[in-house]
C-alpha cells in the first residue's frame, strides 16, 4: 500500500538562526512546537504532520519540511 | 482560541495613536521596554514575544489577514547574528543619546524641542501633541524621544512586513535579540 510506504515529512528547524519569536507555536495546528527556554523552537516529531504552516508563517524562514527516515 | 493576550495588539495600535494627540502617553511605553525584559531575567523565557507582545500581533495582523506584505523570505544578512547584535548595539546608542537628551532638558542645560526624530534623521515638528503641560519640560523630553524611538521602529518594522513576511522586524527587533541573549545566557547556552 502506498500510505505505509510514504516517507513522513516533518518539521525542522535550524536552530542556530531562531530568534524564538514564537510565531511559529501560534500557527501549528498540531501544537508540535514550544520554544526552549526562550532559545529556540523545537518541534516534537511525534505531533507533526509535515502540513507547513509553521514554514509560511516563520519571519525568519528557518523552518524547513523535510523527509524523516522511518 | 483566542486569548485575552491575543487583542494586546489594540493597545499597541492606541499607543501609536494617542501619541498624535498628547505626547506625554509615550511613556506608557516603558510597560513595553520593561515587560520582556523582567520575564526574559526572572522566568528564562521570551513570554513577552511569544504571548503578549502587541507589536508582533498588528504586524501578523496587517501583514497576515490584511494582505500588506509581499511574504517573501527575509535576505540572508537580516538574520544574521552579526546584523542583529549590530541593530542591537546601534539602537542601545541611539537610546543612551535620547536619554542624555533627556538628561540636558531636566538638568536645564538645553530647551525643551517638540520635535519627533524619524529613523534617528528625520525631525518633524510635533507641538500639536504638547500642551505645556505641568510637568517639567524634561519629563515632556522624555516622552519626545521616547515616541521617536517607538514610531521609528514600527516605521522600520512597517516597511520589512511589507518587503518581507509580516512579522520580520521580530528577527531584529532589539527587544528579541536582548530578551533571546538574556535567556541564553540565563540558560547557560
Ligand atoms: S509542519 Fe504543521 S504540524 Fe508540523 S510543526 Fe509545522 S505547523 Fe506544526
Ligand atoms: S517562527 Fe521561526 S524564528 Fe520564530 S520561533 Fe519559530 S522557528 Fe524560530
Ligand atoms: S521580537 Fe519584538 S516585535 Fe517581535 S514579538 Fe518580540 S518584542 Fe514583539
Amino acid at each position: 500500500m502506498a500510505k505505509t510506504t510514504r516517507i513522513p515529512r516533518k518539521a525542522q528547524v535550524m536552530e542556530s538562526l531562531c530568534v524564538a519569536c514564537g510565531c511559529c507555536v501560534k500557527v501549528c495546528p498540531m501544537k508540535a512546537i514550544s520554544i526552549y527556554k526562550g532559545i529556540k523552537a523545537v518541534v516534537d516529531q511525534k505531533l507533526c504532520v509535515g502540513c507547513g504552516k509553521c514554514v509560511k508563517e516563520c519571519p525568519a524562514s528557518v523552518i524547513e519540511i523535510q523527509e524523516v527516515g522511518p | 482560541m483566542k486569548m485575552w493576550y491575543d487583542y494586546l495588539w489594540i493597545l499597541s495600535l492606541s499607543y501609536l495613536i494617542l501619541g498624535f494627540f498628547n505626547i506625554l502617553f509615550a511613556w506608557l511605553g516603558l510597560i513595553c521596554f520593561f515587560t520582556p525584559l523582567v520575564i526574559s531575567v526572572v522566568k528564562g523565557t521570551k513570554g513577552y514575544c511569544n504571548r503578549y507582545c502587541g507589536r508582533g500581533q498588528l504586524f501578523s495582523l496587517l501583514g497576515g489577514r490584511f494582505g500588506l506584505s509581499r511574504k517573501r523570505d527575509v535576505p540572508n544578512w537580516m538574520k544574521s547574528k552579526a546584523f542583529r547584535y549590530g541593530f542591537l548595539i546601534f539602537f542601545f546608542i541611539m537610546f543612551f543619546q535620547m536619554l542624555w537628551n533627556t538628561y540636558l532638558v531636566f538638568a536645564g542645560a538645553a530647551e525643551l524641542k517638540q520635535v519627533v526624530t524619524l529613523l534617528w534623521t528625520f525631525r518633524v515638528s510635533w507641538q500639536w501633541a504638547y500642551h505645556g503641560e505641568l510637568l517639567h519640560p524634561g519629563a515632556a523630553q522624555f516622552a519626545f524621544g521616547f515616541y521617536s524611538v517607538m514610531l521609528t521602529s514600527t516605521i522600520l518594522g512597517l516597511i520589512t512586513m511589507i518587503l518581507f513576511k509580516p512579522r520580520s522586524w521580530c528577527v531584529y527587533c532589539p527587544m528579541g535579540t536582548m530578551t533571546q541573549l538574556i535567556c541564553k545566557v540565563k540558560n547557560k547556552e
